[in-house]
């Protein structure tokens, strides 16, 4: 159980020529449950082995609870960490390989067989403890892998690398639960890594999204979804994705299909510069009126069961709002088109400069 | 319904061919050998199995078989770990690794008989680097002591032969995932023990055959013996097939030596075949899984 502090912290695998993760400044409370959520490739995995000590960092330092642990080697460092696929010791019985980070650390054998017990309940594992993993199918296998990471307590930090890719949908759901509760509890400081949003919106306190080897914004679930500070986070998350549309600004006016729909305000309340500009607005934050509003033809409508989507083709770009099912819209049909007041936020270079302030509402 | 269409057969027939006039027609006239007392190319005489009682009886051989047989439980023991301990701490990348590798590998890369000579020149008391300074610490004599002589051959195997260990075991270190080591590190495991856990669990397939083909080829040890010690001293390092050849082509007795040659290789082809099937069998029951 620790804060860990991440200072200017960048490697990279070649010497310098590309960077897998750039330099990054992040710091995690104590106890708090933190998913890293990205695209395959953007850096996750180095991050972690960076945070365990399985590669020290071309630049920058680690430090638990204010303590620099950058020099110290993995065993030092005594976090638990699961890895993406089954890793485990083919000639230990399921049982054998749960216990044998602790008797590495010389725990007392009744301690050992109570944890073992307790891991194994946690995770259906009991009826399975005297196989050998090597015959299990490979979900159970992850489990126990996922058991080696649990069964310890005094861990500064665990560490999940995508922890649950390989388990069956349904029991994934479960699990989840099971150590979201088990975090509650045991209050261990978590890191876990995804690249399923829902995963990381619904597991933890902190969501950090990266791309590219970037961080591109950190912050609650909440805070992800209701103002992205990047055009990649209000794509990558939510479903459907924020919806763009390319703008310009002329005297403090957004200009939309040659049209004045609001004036440009940065968060200070200062008109914006004039220039290109892209509007991201939420497929939840655009609602359909009869009376008035931007005009738009609806391509179609698609019912999702608890809301419907309405497919339209606004200023070039394709975009959605997710309707609530008492709306009535139909293919076909034009409709008036209100972006939200509050919600409707405009982009440069990608981040996130201002909000439109609407004329119509 | 599948239709089975024989044609298929057709296709093996050049091997069958090949496979025929390289190895069944030779062994065919050993076992033609084995079954006649042959005085000369016209006068010949069958005496059926009379060989091979003669031979399973003769302690002669049976003393070449026990000093065959322990040379190869020497070299095993030796050459096995020592190949593995060296294969662990060559390096794992870059230059340097292909240095080591190559520089491993000359010993398998030398015609046996140039190791051979060398070995006896270089192990001489009198005109040899190495007998000359051993000799300053040590009496080494491999002319004339039988243990002398025994220990060379073993130590020009270990020589020549450890490497391949090496280039197994390495490659079968390298093909073991880091996500291993990783694991391993994680949960604090010791050096030993991630040896004993991850490493040689890994490897079990790799020694099984490095012990198969030591054992094997050990057994049939030849060309150094012959260019070194020539079977001596005394009898010290006179092997099988050392002993074979006296048979067949010293004393020109045909029909033993084929009657011996053929017991010979039934002895390797039923211990490879054991070898194996232990192997196999073990396989299938790891990789069959629970239902
Ligand atoms: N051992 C390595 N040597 C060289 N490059 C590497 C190594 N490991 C990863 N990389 C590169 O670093 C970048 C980040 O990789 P990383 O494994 O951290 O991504 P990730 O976010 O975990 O992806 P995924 O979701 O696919 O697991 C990738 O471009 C990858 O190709
Ligand atoms: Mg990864």
């Amino acid at each position: 159980m620790a804060e860990i502090r991440l200072e200017n912290l960048g490697h990279s695998y070649d010497g310098g020529t590309t960077y897998a993760l750039n330099p990054l400044n992040l710091t995690w409370k104590d106890g708090n449950a933190i998913a890293l959520l990205g695209p395959s490739g953007c850096g996750k995995t180095t991050l972690l082995n960076i945070i365990s000590g399985l590669i020290t960092p071309s630049s920058g330092r680690v430090y638990f609870d204010g303590v620099d642990v950058t020099e110290s080697d993995t065993a030092r460092r005594n976090v638990a960490q699961v890895f993406q696929f089954p890793v485990l010791y083919d000639t230990m019985t399921v049982s054998q390989n749960l216990a044998f980070p602790l008797k590495n650390r010389g725990i007392s054998k009744d301690e050992i067989s109570k944890r073992i017990a307790e891991v194994a309940e946690l995770l259906d594992l009991t009826k399975y403890l005297d196989e050998r993993p090597l015959r299990l199918r490979s979900d159970l296998q992850q489990l126990v892998s996922l058991g080696r990471g649990l069964v310890r307590k005094d861990v500064p930090a665990i560490l999940f690398d995508e922890p649950l890719t390989v388990i069956d949908q349904n029991f994934k759901w479960t699990l989840r639960g099971r150590l979201k509760e088990l975090h509650r509890v045991t209050k261990h400081t978590l890191v876990y890594v995804t690249h399923d949003q829902t995963e990381a919106l619904t597991f933890a306190d902190e969501v950090v999204v990266l791309n590219e080897g970037s961080v591109v914004q950190s912050g609650s679930s909440a805070d992800l979804f209701l103002q992205p500070e990047h055009e990649f986070v209000g794509f990558f998350i939510g479903s459907p994705g924020m919806n763009f549309l390319n703008a310009s600004i002329t005297n403090g006016l957004v200009v939309l299909n040659n049209q004045e729909i609001g004036s440009a305000k940065s968060f200070g309340g200062q008109n914006l510069d004039s220039g290109s500009v892209r509007i991201g607005v939420r497929p939840e934050f655009l609602t359909i009126s009869n009376s008035n509003g931007l005009p738009v033809q609806i391509d179609r409508v698609e019912n999702r069961g608890g809301y419907q989507l309405a497919h339209f083709e606004l200023a070039g770009s394709k975009t959605i709002a997710k309707l609530s099912n008492e709306t009535k819209v139909a293919s076909g049909q034009s409709a008036n088109l209100v972006f939200d007041q509050e919600r409707t936020y405009l982009f440069r270079e990608s981040q996130l400069c201002g909000r439109l302030v609407s004329k119509v509402s | 319904m599948k239709t089975r269409n024989n044609k298929a057969w057709f296709l093996v027939l050049p091997v069958i061919l090949t496979v025929s006039f390289t190895a069944i027609l030779p062994l065919m006239t050993v076992a033609n050998y084995a079954v006649q007392d042959i005085f000369s190319p016209t006068d010949r005489l069958f005496i059926g199995m009379d060989w091979f009682y003669n031979i399973t009886n003769d302690p002669l051989i049976f003393n070449a078989f026990k000093r065959s047989f322990s040379f190869s439980i020497q070299v095993l023991l030796i050459q096995i770990p020592l190949g593995i301990a060296i294969a662990r701490i060559m390096p794992k990348s870059g230059w340097k690794a292909s240095a080591a590798l190559v520089m491993v590998a000359i010993p398998l890369i030398i015609p046996w008989n140039v190791i051979g000579t060398t070995w006896q020149i270089f192990a001489r008391p009198d005109i040899g680097l190495g007998g000359y300074l051993i000799n300053k610490f040590i009496d080494f004599n491999y002319t004339s002591d039988p243990l002398d002589g025994w220990i060379l051959i073993l130590l020009v195997d270990v020589w020549h032969w450890t490497p391949l260990v090496i280039l197994l075991v390495y490659a079968g270190l390298r093909s073991i995932p880091p996500a291993y080591y990783q694991a391993a590190a994680i949960d604090g495991a010791s050096q030993v023990a991630v040896f004993r856990f991850v490493e040689l669990p890994k490897l079990k397939r790799v020694l099984m055959i490095a012990i198969l083909l030591r054992f094997m080829d050990s057994f049939m040890i030849y060309t150094e013996p012959f260019v070194i010690t020539g079977g001596g001293p005394g009898e010290a390092t006179t092997f099988l097939s050392i002993l074979l050849s006296n048979i067949a082509v010293g004393q020109f007795d045909i029909g033993r030596a084929g009657a011996f040659s053929l017991i010979y290789f039934l002895f390797i082809q039923i211990l490879s075949f054991l070898f194996f099937t232990v192997l196999t069998l073990q396989e299938r029951a790891e990789v069959t899984k629970a239902k």
